[in-house]
């Protein structure tokens, strides 16, 4: 169990001086009052704990850099400070039909300056990509207090592809203060379809022959039974609740050009022997149907209180096989779970239920997560694919990276950070020694 | 070159690097040697290529990965995923013509020469570097140590990501064994919106509307009428906009995207097979190949809308001939290989906030010019820092972006 630990005395007499510091800075504003209440703030309060210091750290929040200060659709650009919301660039371009392409379930409440630091993807990174893809430019603070523009405007600088190794290093690098995007047109409209399968086995070729098709949906998200009727309960979007497995597929264009993919892929899971398909006929059905997939973890979170999301990533094809080991999984546990999927990309999301006021669920919640995500290594996957590893994975990270491998990650965090003050105690195990002589 | 080691396999490439590593001596690394031209010259006695590492190790086109040895010929790559009705996503070039090199010609440009330096085509303005779909990669770092990052799957954000860090960092990191890439249906139509006889100013705004219209262009390049030359279909400058999609949709979509670009002049549309040599024209940089073959060659990017400004300002500085890709922001750029036209080139980069690449010029003024970017002091520190993380030597293409790196 992560544990946040209790201060020592010496610590809490640093957080005096740290207080004392703060306030001659900002004089006016006194951020904290008490020392004790140095803490870390939350935003979406995962369970991965990431923005929970761990050692004697100060927590620096950026919600309040919150201007968006540049539109420039002729170039296609916007520049924003890190603490703006996910949604507010969207909304900020959204009256001249343009958005901001990566698009996680959280967005209503992460920042872009998490998204980066997280390299954060959505449901529509199929065909948009992830946040690494849509980013032009950063404004960087490092460790030394250098602030520093990276990229810009144009594509591709030259030099050292930083804006590639900052984006999704957990704040273990620098400080993201603001971030230019790049924004995108929309289609001219979208919709969505259903598809509800008799198992998993067959709803999971049916996405093998979507993509081999050589149409690729803007959206392919899959649920099990469990997470099918989790959510139904919560959106009411008329998910089918007979179904063992089910699909919700995205496409783009004109109605015409909607109306002739969905043909298509209404013929290929045809041939998989569904249970029922339901194209959407207005835009407020498509909503329900995402509504019921982006609400997905609030939506289990209703039926058992406490949960934990996993975030591994498969082979696509792998996909019976690895449900069918978490369903053995969850029995030899006794939890239950419920799994999500971004189908088109591999993304898996089990959410295992367990109570928390019961250690040894807990445990067990935790146990069996750990053999979901070693899983997930073992048939050709990785550890995480948007969540990042922040501390519950952090030591898990051997069995994704040989020592040579970590060693040479840690040797590049040092370049960086020499002192190892930068998000301490994520990310890299805490088990080896050489740089993390430091960290300690 | 002749005398280069080439190793057969990985830890073939391991060892060499080992025992360089312990000798303290610098290695050039290439893969056929198609870019060696790139950027500064490098300073070492031997040379090490990845050639004989060739092969494709994985391909499962229904999950979209594809993966080969470094030294595989990018042309095998493109035919296998061909086969199955797909391609690389960001259309990378083929530059040996225009670089002159002979290496390319016999044995074509290899994954990993592409992969590290990072050149993508026409499609990398709607759809991404070649960098955004590298999903994994293996390689050799400066300590003869086999590393490896991300994986074979299309999302992954375990620990820091080397597969970006590597692409574009032109062999001074790592020397790069294997490579896995994001592969996508290729779609079966291309058709072209054409406006002609536009100014660049003009061109570059009809491009802009293009690329904020919802019909999903993939490529918007402007041809100005020295860059036309003997290309089919065009006549006076070009201002294209290409779409690809299945064949119902290109027809809808090109039309639809005239009807928007009338505001500019009177738009035509190519056809699928003018459309498809044009764009491999773009991609390769046709227009710029004639010409004096010491001529100096170079790729500015700059915001879109600022691409005119640099093509105009290098035009007043010398005899410039160029075209723009990327909506605008791509500027390529030929002219006299001298240190005043390289100046000129480098002030216009400033200017419109950009970033500039010297591809081609006589090795005096590789070695002295700033071939990209000096960076500000802070990141220069960090670069020289990740440099020493990877390579503590310096052995790996020492030299090769900037002087002591
Ligand atoms: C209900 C729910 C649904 C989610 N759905 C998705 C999803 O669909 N896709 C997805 O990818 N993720 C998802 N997430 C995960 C999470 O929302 C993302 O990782 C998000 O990008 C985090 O942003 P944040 O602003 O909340 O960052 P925080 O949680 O505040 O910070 C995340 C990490 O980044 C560091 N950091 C934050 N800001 C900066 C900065 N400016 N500079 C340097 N480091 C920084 C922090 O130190 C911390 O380590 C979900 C989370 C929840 C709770």
């Amino acid at each position: 169990m992560i544990q946040q630990p209790e201060p020592k005395r010496d610590v809490l007499a640093r957080r005096e001086s740290i207080v004392a510091g703060l306030r001659a800075l900002l004089p006016e504003t006194g951020v904290i009052a008490d020392a004790l209440r140095l803490k870390p703030y939350e935003t979406d309060g995962l369970p991965a704990y990431r923005q929970l210091p761990l050692a004697d750290a100060v927590v620096l929040g950026l919600m309040r850099m919150n201007q968006i200060l540049d539109i420039d659709y002729a170039d296609r650009c916007a520049t924003v400070q890190a603490g703006v919301t996910n949604i507010g660039i969207s909304q900020a371009v959204q009256e001249r039909g343009f958005f901001y392409a990566p698009d996680p379930s959280s967005q209503l409440a992460c920042m872009i300056g998490g998204n980066v630091a997280m390299n954060s993807g959505g449901a529509h990174c199929l065909r948009y990509g992830v946040t690494a893809n849509n980013l032009l430019g950063l404004k960087i603070v490092t460790v030394e207090g250098e602030i520093v523009e990276i990229g810009g405007a144009h594509l591709d600088a030259a030099g050292y592809d930083w804006l590639g190794l900052i984006t999704g290093s957990e704040g273990q690098l620098v400080l993201v203060t603001e971030v230019t995007v790049r924004i995108l047109r929309a289609a001219e409209g979208a919709r969505a379809m259903l598809a509800a399968f008799r198992s998993n086995e067959v709803a999971g070729a049916c996405v093998d022959a979507i993509i081999s098709s050589g149409i690729i949906p803007v959206a392919l998200e899959f649920m099990d039974r469990p997470a099918i009727h989790a959510c139904e309960a919560f959106a009411h979007a008329g998910y089918p609740l007979d179904a063992e497995a089910m699909l919700i597929i995205e496409v783009e264009g004109s109605v015409a050009e909607q109306d002739a993919l969905l043909d298509r892929l209404r013929e290929i899971c045809a041939r998989h022997d569904p249970i029922s398909m339901k194209v959407s006929s207005s835009p407020e059905e498509s909503a329900a149907i995402w509504k019921g997939r982006k609400g997905a973890f609030g939506a289990i979170g209703r039926i058992s209180p406490d949960y934990l999301c996993m975030d591994g990533v498969i082979p696509t094809s792998r996909l019976p096989d690895v449900l069918r080991r978490i369903g053995e999984m969850s029995e030899e546990y006794g939890l239950k779970v419920a799994n999500i999927f971004h189908a088109g990309d591999g993304n898996l999301h089990p959410l295992i239920m367990f109570d928390a006021n019961d250690p040894d669920s807990f445990a067990r919640a935790e146990r069996f997560g750990a053999d979901v995500l070693k899983l997930c290594v073992e048939v050709g996957g990785c550890l995480t694919g948007e969540h990042g590893v922040g501390v519950e994975k952090r030591d898990l990270m051997p069995v994704q990276f040989s020592p040579t491998d970590l060693d040479q990650q840690r040797r590049i965090k040092e370049a960086f950070d020499p002192q190892w003050l930068l998000n301490p105690s994520k990310v890299f195990p805490l088990t080896s020694p050489p740089a993390l002589a430091h960290a300690a | 070159m002749s005398g280069a080691v080439a190793p057969q396999d990985e830890a073939g490439v391991a060892a060499a690097v080992a025992e360089a590593f312990a000798a303290g001596a610098p290695l050039e690394i290439m893969g056929a040697g198609s870019k060696r031209g790139l950027l500064r010259p490098v300073q070492a006695a031997r040379a090490l290529t990845t050639r004989a590492l060739t092969g494709i190790t994985l391909y499962s086109p229904h999950e979209l990965v594809i993966s080969a040895r470094a030294g595989t010929p990018l042309a095998e790559i493109e035919a296998a995923v061909a086969e199955h009705g797909q391609q690389i996503i960001a259309e990378p070039p083929d530059l040996g013509p225009l670089l002159g090199s002979e290496a390319a010609r016999t044995l074509g440009q290899t994954l990993g020469g592409v992969v590290a330096t990072n050149l993508s085509g026409p499609r990398r303005v709607a759809w991404g570097a070649m960098r955004d779909h590298v999903l994994g990669v293996r390689a050799v770092n400066g300590r003869g140590e086999v590393l490896h990052s991300g994986g074979r799957v299309l999302k992954n954000v375990t620990g820091l990501d080397l597969c970006k860090l590597l692409s574009g960092s032109h062999g001074t990191l790592a020397v790069i064994t294997e490579i896995t890439l994001k592969v996508l249906p290729a779609p079966p139509a291309t058709g072209t919106v054409v406006l002609d006889g536009l100014s660049a100013e003009q061109g570059v705004a009809a491009l802009a509307a293009a690329l904020g219209s919802p019909y999903g262009v993939s490529a918007a390049a402007y041809l100005p009428s020295g860059a036309v030359g003997q290309l089919a279909g065009l006549a006076a400058s070009a201002t294209l906009a290409r779409i690809e999609d299945i064949a119902s949709s290109v027809t809808y979509r090109t039309t639809r995207l005239a009807e928007t670009l009338e505001a500019f002049g009177r738009p035509r549309i190519l056809d699928d097979a003018t459309s498809r040599a044009l764009w491999r024209s773009v991609r390769d940089a046709v227009p710029l190949r004639n010409g004096n073959g010491n001529a100096a060659l170079w790729r500015v990017s700059v915001r879109p809308s600022a691409g005119p400004a640099v093509a105009q300002a290098v035009s007043a500085a010398f005899d410039a001939r160029w075209f723009l890709d990327w909506g605008g922001g791509l500027v390529w750029i030929a002219g006299p290989a001298t240190e005043a036209a390289h100046t000129a080139v480098v002030a216009a980069a400033q200017a419109g906030g950009g970033t500039w690449m010297l591809l081609r010029a006589p090795d005096g003024l590789r070695a002295a010019a700033t071939v990209i970017p000096e960076e500000p002091a802070a990141l220069a520190r960090i670069t020289r820092a990740v440099k020493a993380a990877l390579d503590p030597k310096g052995i790996l293409n020492p030299g090769r972006m900037y002087v002591g790196v």
